[in-house]
């Protein structure tokens, strides 16, 4: 019974979970009283149908590529890091911090350090709850929980206290300098001649977004350390059988799950805002559970399931602008995407065992 | 600090308290079973938002309380069938029970009252009168003992009395009972329940019915005796701070008041003074909004006394066949 291939289990279930979560979701539309057609047709108009959509959408993609990139590699070792949203608090705090205080000449040179700032504090906060796991057993879901909301506090101890302005009542730091602006879709587009909307936030960490996916996918098929993660997330006794130290590779897989989470702030701080705001992360940690449970863990399946994430981001948005549908519909769509496709896959997955195992026994 | 100002403060820890030793309480209930529950904060707000609409639709607060504990038992419904029956990993199961509960609750109050997910104030029936104890009179003359009485223990709503309440009867019913002993034995080892004849998954969707219940309490409590009315987000993280109350008292319930009456007593300090300044090291109002999760995870590192988790806690269980 339990004989199903390969592609069934990577395509078929997401894909039937996915289905069930998008039709829970138009009852819930349709109990609110709003068109789900409608509804539907206004968020492929306003994500997809201009330039400047489009610019959105990507760019909330790009986010959620990092955040849902974070969770799948710690997923293939085993672990459960929610802690992605604090994470990403502290590599816009990385990120801040290196944009602010380093004279950088030219925005390549920033875009660098901001890389190297944003991945560092992201590893450093994931670092302390992967420490307590691997040596001391701590759960990371608690610990990780926990290290969510020490970082709201200090981000907003930081913001208030040592980067605010003189003067200024908004807890956010000042702008970066105009050298650290990463360029837009639209100017890339500019320089070859295509029409793409400038006002849209989508910036060159989309491409950043993109490598992270092939090097994720490098790292753990095709590496001895992807193989060490896979094995452990597996079976930790066999693995540990085989000689490979938990210890390290629990370390080695949660930071580079938070170097990735901290990326975020890349695009999000860097690239879009300018300067370090409260809340800068705007549950996007979160997302990326959606993001990593609904891909498979896999990154062509995260890029995917990004997309589609961003898709609904901005969508959602202009929804709650032309209706009086809330934005936060897209919270529902997120939980039942999580519900469907993570807790209850089996409601899928046994139904479709049965039905391959029949499949075989007629034959 | 004078006499009356510690009152006052020991005052506003109690009530803010209430709500979180519901929530660590109906934790206890789900992860002795053996089942984890990070959802506590959706099923707290799912029951304050339909609590909060009930009482200000009917104005009457015990109808407000029935619907909260009836919301806060479908969110737990949906957790036992993920978790139990479809064997599904609880932790996600949670994930998910959180978002639903912040998404729904504004999508849906949006929809009934249009106040960008409020509900309604509440007003005379609709909210939980404080009780004045018998006796206050007759002590009031008394110096130290006559304010004590009448602002600490007497003047609180009834939600206050029965979460203290719960505590001596969740001992009870966990130590003293045959019910508490196989739900103890399920979280532990479900496979020698199982051997015994008793149904796990029973046991266990009793445990998760049960935590529903009381966050039903501890949200309900929140919009109708706490605040008046449901705002987005109300409950702002108390779940997750039950959690760590629930860590704190390494899952046992007199632990569990004592856990919860001290990040109250936080709660209430970060909510009266801005920052604290003990002696010339001024403390910001920051630190103390982090202090349970810091104290949380110290005691999960096991630095201080170690926390050990209900052993079959997080998997779901396989009958043999």
């Amino acid at each position: 019974m339990n004989r199903m291939p390969p592609w069934a289990d990577a395509v078929i279930v997401p894909l039937m979970s996915l289905i069930i979560a998008f039709l829970v979701s138009g009852v819930v539309i349709l109990a609110i009283g709003e068109s789900p057609v409608e509804a539907m047709t206004i968020m492929v108009r306003g994500a997809l149908g201009s330039t400047y959509g489009w610019g959105h959408t990507l760019y909330y993609a790009t986010n959620f590529v990092f955040t849902g990139l974070a969770v799948a590699i710690a997923f293939h070792a085993g672990f459960f890091n929610i802690g992605g949203e604090g994470q990403a608090l502290l590599g816009g705090l990385g990120v801040a911090l290196v944009c602010l205080f380093v004279p950088w000449p030219h925005w390549s040179l920033a875009l660098i350090g901001a890389v190297v700032a944003g991945a560092a504090f992201g590893a450093a906060w994931a670092a302390i709850p992967a420490w307590l796991r691997a040596t001391r057993g701590s759960h990371e879901v608690i610990t990780t929980i926990m290290f969510n909301f020490i970082a709201a506090s200090l981000l907003v101890y930081v913001l208030v206290h040592v980067l605010r302005p003189q003067g200024s009542m908004d807890p956010a730091s000042r702008r970066f300098p105009p050298e650290t602006r990463l360029p837009r879709l639209g100017d890339m587009a500019d320089a070859f001649g295509i029409p793409f909307s400038k006002g849209a936030p989508a910036n060159i960490s989309l491409f950043l977004a993109i490598g992270a996916c092939v090097l994720v996918w490098f790292i753990i098929w095709r590496t001895r350390l992807g193989y060490q993660i896979r094995a452990l997330g597996k079976k930790e006794k066999a693995a540990v059988y085989a000689g490979i130290s938990p210890v390290r590779i629990t370390m080695y897989a949660m930071l580079m799950s938070g170097a990735l989470a901290g990326l975020m702030a890349v695009n999000s701080t860097m690239g879009e805002a300018n300067r370090l705001i409260n809340g800068a992360a705007e549950g996007a940690g979160f997302i990326g559970i959606a993001v990593a449970l609904m891909g498979r863990s896999h990154p062509f399946g995260v890029a995917l399931a990004a997309l589609l994430f961003g898709f609904l981001y901005q969508g959602g948005g202009e929804l709650s602008l032309e209706t009086s549908i809330p934005r936060d519909l897209i919270i529902v769509i997120q939980a039942l995407v999580i519900l469907f496709t993570g807790a209850l896959d089996n409601l899928v997955r046994w139904p479709v065992q049965r039905a391959f195992a029949m499949l075989k026994g007629n034959r | 600090m004078d006499f009356m100002t510690i009152l006052q403060i020991l005052d506003s820890t109690l009530r803010l308290a209430t709500p979180l030793l519901f929530a660590c309480l109906a934790g206890m209930f789900s992860e002795r079973a053996g089942v984890f529950d990070i959802g506590l904060e959706g099923k707290m707000l799912a029951a304050a938002f339909l609590s909060g609409a009930v009482a200000a639709v009917t104005l009457n607060v015990w109808l407000g309380l029935l619907a909260g504990v009836a919301a806060s038992l479908m969110m737990s419904g949906i957790h036992g069938i993920a978790s139990i029956t479809f064997r599904g990993n609880q932790l996600i199961s949670g994930v998910a029970i959180n978002f639903l509960a912040a998404g729904l609750t504004v999508l849906i109050g949006q929809h009934w009252f249009a106040l960008g997910g409020r509900t309604p104030a509440l007003l005379g029936g609709g909210r939980f009168e404080t009780i004045t104890l018998p006796g206050v009179e007759a002590l009031s003359g008394v110096p130290y003992l006559g304010p004590l009485y009448a602002e600490l223990i007497s003047g609180h709503t009834i939600l206050v009395y029965v979460a203290l309440l719960c505590v001596p009867v969740s001992w009870w019913l966990l130590y003293r009972t045959r019910f508490g002993l196989r739900l103890r034995a399920v979280g532990e080892n479900p496979a020698a329940v199982d051997t015994a004849g008793v149904s796990v998954v029973t046991l266990r969707f009793a445990a998760v019915m049960i935590c529903g219940l009381l966050c039903g309490l501890a949200g309900a409590y929140l919009a109708t005796g706490l605040s008046a009315g449901f705002v987005k987000d109300m409950t702002a993280g108390r779940g997750f701070i039950a959690l760590a109350a629930l860590i704190f008292a390494k899952w046992r319930p007199w632990q569990a008041l004592g856990a919860t009456l001290l990040f109250g007593l936080l709660e209430a300090l970060s909510n009266r003074y801005q920052n604290i300044d003990l002696g010339g090291v001024v403390i910001p109002v920051q630190v103390m909004q982090a202090l349970p999760y810091v104290l949380t995870v110290i005691i999960l590192a096991g630095f201080v006394g170690k926390a050990i988790p209900p052993r079959a806690g997080g998997e779901p269980y396989v009958k043999e066949r």
